[in-house]
């Protein structure tokens, strides 16, 4: 169950505690996240909402170990990630995120095959059960047969398949998706949806996304608002914005 | 595992126009680099090949060429009966030579060039075995004969075989071509001792340098404590191979130095080629970069990606300076023998050392011009590139 208010049991996947990023711009400090609080338990789909420069990329980058907080600490399944190295970050970042991103990144020069292939090149898989890997991945989010294609010979849909089957390859801990529709048209916008909501309840993945679109929010277990640098769950938001109005 | 080298060569290969400039100024550089080399290769080549291990060269002590010795016939008649002295048909196989320089047109320009004319001993064939008539006749002793190297008859107007030639207040007659294996010789003219020191008027019974064909290299030895144990001499004796080395050094070096600013000056040009295109292959790249060190790839793999890609491209472009090159080999060029002042005739000398080497130039410049993009390139930050157009 997702909380936001700190209260989270120490069962849970990812724990985020008092968590602050401060960006420093033309020397004014700019306090993104304040002492943000979240819990999630495993096999859960979160949706982040809020405003353009609310945040909810910067969360998703600090729980990804891509970037560093200012203050707070993250555990993600047993392990305090805050103060690792960098470079044994780099390790759990391969062992634990799966990276989903609005833009796809692919390699351009590598085929769907390579491009998937890539995160399983960290382990100590050999060639033919890496292959296997892949394959199967490919499989999952219906590729099978654009397995030697370039990302310029795919569409934007299939591009993100891709990128979906990358994250997925090596069975990371959990998803991060960052507005993984956002460069989409409706239709393949649900078609990836979809795709999530299968992985998320046929393979049992925990997945935290962030996204624009209301539509896309609300096919997540739950959809958290970042206002003012905090997490607040939408029915509260709810409460809080009528109760302004009275 | 690191990051898959397809990545490298298919970005290059996406990107050709970029590396196309680090490839021709690598290219460039090692061209030059190799052919100077090569000059200077050729020309030590072709002056220690002059030399034989079964040869001694006796000079007056102290002097530096035969062109400021001189050894008297008495001297000469003592060194002969020495222990390790070759011998045939019962007698010393030893030349002693006389050496004048006269001036013969270039067929090439019309102007002049030094000639070193040797006056040897009738034995002198027998005394330096690598050296074959191929034309004519030697010289018959007493005759104002003349047999020129290869090289003479093939760079000099009015040298060739059946030509008469003036020189030294002399008529003299070509009478035989000969080969010398590619060394100093080809580029000599040889006629006998005796006439050469008559018409320029020298004393008879000096000589210039001794040959000596020893029973075998490891009579130098015997010879030389000889030469050195007896009081009525004062002469150095040395390996004729040895003699021949000392003489290339000054010129040898003197290329080498040359071209070896030539070669660090356009290097340094071809590092910043190199530089400029990794610079941009890292720009043009952030996004790419940030998404394989988001899935896990350490500093360390970017850092060796980057470099492995260098590599390629300073290796394909010391490979193209390498083989634009290769036609040189063997070409025939001529340079002034500083230590004699004439004119010496000698090929570029391309070799798989050379080569070698031209391509380790290449990459180290590879190296330097990968380096620091490589560098740039792992220390991005990873989250603010993810999202970089």
């Amino acid at each position: 169950m997702v909380r936001v208010d700190g209260s989270g049991s120490s069962n849970s996947l990812i724990s985020a505690r008092g968590l602050s990023k401060t960006y420093s711009r033309g020397g004014e400090q700019i306090q993104v996240l304040q002492a943000l609080n979240l819990d999630v338990d495993a096999g859960e789909f979160i949706a982040f909402m809020g405003p353009s420069g609310s945040g909810k990329t910067t969360l998703l980058n600090l729980l990804g170990g891509l970037d560093v907080p200012s203050a707070g600490s993250i555990t993600v399944a047993g392990d305090e990630i805050t103060h690792m190295s960098r470079s044994r970050l780099t390790q759990w970042r391969a062992r634990h995120v799966g990276f989903v991103f609005q833009m796809y990144n692919l390699i351009p020069v590598l085929t769907a095959f390579q491009n998937v292939e890539l995160p399983l090149l960290l382990t100590s898989l050999s060639k033919a059960q890496r292959r296997q890997h892949v394959e199967t991945a490919l499989g999952v989010v219906g590729l099978s047969d654009r397995i030697h294609h370039y990302p310029r010979q795919l569409s934007g849909g299939q591009e993100q398949r891709v990128t979906i089957a990358r994250a997925i390859v090596s069975d990371p801990t959990f998803l991060l998706c960052d507005e993984p529709t956002g460069d989409l048209d409706r239709k393949s916008a649900d078609e990836i949806m979809e795709l999530i909501l299968r992985l998320v309840k046929e393979y049992k993945k925990t997945v935290l996304m962030v996204t624009h679109d209301p539509v896309v929010a609300a096919r997540a277990d739950v959809t958290l608002h970042l206002e003012k640098g905090v997490l607040v769950e939408a029915d509260r938001l709810q409460t809080v914005s009528s109760g302004g109005a009275r | 595992m690191a990051i898959p080298v397809v990545y490298n060569l298919r970005s290059v290969k996406e990107r050709w126009t970029s590396a196309v400039v680090a490839v021709l100024g690598i290219a460039g550089t090692v061209g030059v680099f190799i052919a100077m080399l090569s000059l200077a290769f050729g020309f030590k080549a072709t002056l220690v090949s002059s030399g034989s291990s079964d040869n001694a060269m006796v000079r007056r002590a102290g002097s530096t060429s035969e062109m400021d010795s001189s050894i008297s016939l008495d001297q000469i008649k003592i060194m002969e009966d020495f222990p390790g002295v070759a011998h045939a048909n019962g007698s010393p196989l030893v030349t002693p030579e006389v050496v004048v320089i006269a001036p013969f047109p270039l067929r090439s320009t019309g102007t002049d060039a030094n000639v070193q004319v040797r006056g040897v001993s009738p034995r002198a064939l027998e005394v330096r075995s690598k050296v074959k008539m191929i034309a004519g006749r030697f010289y018959q002793p007493g005759l104002a004969e003349l047999v020129v190297g290869r090289n003479v008859d093939k760079t000099y107007a009015g040298l060739s075989m059946g030509d008469s030639v003036k020189f030294g207040g002399g008529t003299w007659q070509v009478v035989g071509v000969f080969d010398a294996g590619g060394s100093a010789f080809d580029s000599e003219v040889w006629c006998d001792a005796h006439v050469l020191n008559q018409i320029y008027h020298r004393p008879e019974n000096i000589y210039q340098s001794l040959t000596v064909h020893l029973d075998s290299p490891s009579s130098l030895r015997q010879f030389k404590d000889a030469a050195t144990a007896d009081p009525r001499l004062t002469v150095d004796v040395s390996p004729e191979i040895e003699y021949y080395a000392k003489q290339s050094r000054t010129l040898t070096k003197l290329i080498v130095v040359l071209g070896g600013i030539v070669a660090v000056v356009m290097g340094i040009g071809a590092v910043f080629g190199a530089l400029n295109t990794m610079y941009s292959a890292v720009a043009e790249r952030s996004r790419e970069i940030a998404t394989l060190r988001a899935l896990g790839f350490g500093a360390g793999s970017v850092v060796f990606s980057f470099m492995i890609e260098a590599l390629l491209i300073s290796l394909v472009g010391g490979l193209l300076g390498a083989v634009a090159v290769l036609p040189l080999n063997g070409l025939t060029t001529g340079a002034m023998n500083w230590q004699t002042f004439s004119h010496l005739a000698f090929a570029f000398r391309i070799t798989p050392f050379l080569l070698g080497l031209g391509l380790l130039f290449a990459l180290v410049m590879g190296i330097l011009g990968g380096f620091f993009p490589a560098l740039r390139a792992a220390r991005r930050p990873v989250a603010p590139a993810l999202r970089a157009m």
